[in-house]
């Protein structure tokens, strides 16, 4: 595939992930700017930040009027994540001049790297995922920007949206994509401690109960991962379920 | 609050954990625990992300079944299982979302 024909794959490929930011970006827009930041700066998050859950959580701090060093570290916190994520895509990044790396951290979002695990799953021979994951990430990238703009349009003149419950694009898109990749039981059971976990700790000051919560739960996962790991004699630290990894949409 | 420092500040501290180990790669290597531990990552904070935005509604727990959340996230559930289809299972949460608020 020549690189034009990559990068409009890659933005294909996203697209069932744009349509679900959309609601989101646009609640994202109006919650900002009535949570007290100015026009200019909800955009500029939007622009130069660019972290979906985390902005949300940062404007929503803001209006609890949290301290600056709080708003900034559960933002550090959330975005921790995306730490695995660009560790994951180590392998594949290893020939590629340090500008285009800086370019793809940039864009590493959850839903542009769900897209190209799944490529990567697929044809793992790919030739130029560069030009893929820029397709992907430069359509999910646009697309959020212009939602801000249109939240902190529409936000101003529908004072209510915020309360439309939108964030449930948000919801079903991650159901999206956890429940395929739920093969093995040591999956199964980190999802589910996740889930009981977070309702335990969900009135935990500052998101902490969020960092509790993916400790114990990827502590259970690895645990029951190495158990099954151990009775069926495969080294102690191999995926239960290497096919599955990162398997998504068709 | 200055909104210099925020934006900037949340700029640095999303592009760190994003950049830090695609700069990496190629010259270290990750402890096989380590990498063992993040592989469940995605599963345990989308799961805590999921569950929470479903039944917090309003700053309390809401595990009422008129909760329009938590019946699209079911019908997503199925359908994400069913098919394995991102599009499919987005649209047809929206759908029940959107039929529970119109019919309750």
């Amino acid at each position: 595939m020549t690189p034009a024909r990559l990068f409009l794959t890659g933005a294909r490929d996203t697209l069932p992930l744009i349509l679900a930011a959309i609601p989101f970006g646009i609640v994202y827009g109006a919650l900002a700017t009535s949570n007290g930041l100015s026009q200019w700066a909800t955009l500029a998050i939007s622009l130069f930040v660019y972290a979906g859950s985390a902005q949300f959580i940062a404007v929503t701090l803001l209006a609890s009027a949290a301290a600056l060093p709080v708003i900034l570290l559960t933002v550090f916190v959330v975005n921790l994540r995306h730490m695995l994520y660009a560790a994951s895509l180590m392998p594949w990044v290893s020939a590629l001049p340090q500008r285009m790396r800086v370019l793809m951290a940039f864009w590493l979002t959850d839903e542009t790297y769900a897209v190209v695990t799944n490529r990567i799953t697929q044809d793992p021979q790919l030739r130029g995922l560069p030009w893929y994951y820029c397709g992907s990430g430069l359509a999910m990238y646009g697309n959020w920007i212009l939602c801000t703009w249109l939240g902190i349009v529409l936000g101003q003149r529908t004072p209510n949206i915020t309360g439309w419950g939108l964030d449930v694009a948000m919801v079903v898109a991650f159901i999206g994509i956890v429940v395929p990749a739920l093969q093995s039981r040591a999956q199964w059971a980190c999802a589910l401690s996740a889930g009981v976990c977070s309702l335990l700790t969900w009135d935990w000051p500052h998101q902490s109960g969020l960092l509790l919560t993916a400790l114990v739960a990827i502590t259970v996962g690895v645990v029951l991962e190495r158990r099954h790991n151990r009775a069926s004699k495969v080294p102690a630290f191999a995926a239960e379920t290497p096919a599955s990894q990162g398997e998504r949409s068709k | 609050m200055n909104e210099w420092i925020l934006i900037t500040g949340m700029a640095a501290l999303t592009f760190g954990p994003r950049y830090l180990p695609l700069a990496l790669a190629g010259r270290v290597r990750i402890p096989p625990l380590i990498e063992q531990a993040l592989r469940f990552v995605p599963i345990a904070v989308l799961s805590a992300i999921i569950t929470q935005t479903i039944f917090v509604r309003e700053g309390t727990l809401d595990f009422d079944l008129h909760n329009a959340h938590l019946l699209a996230a079911v019908a997503a559930c199925i359908v994400a299982w069913l098919s394995r289809g991102l599009f499919l299972t987005v649209a047809s949460g929206m759908l029940v979302y959107g039929l529970t608020l119109w019919l309750l």
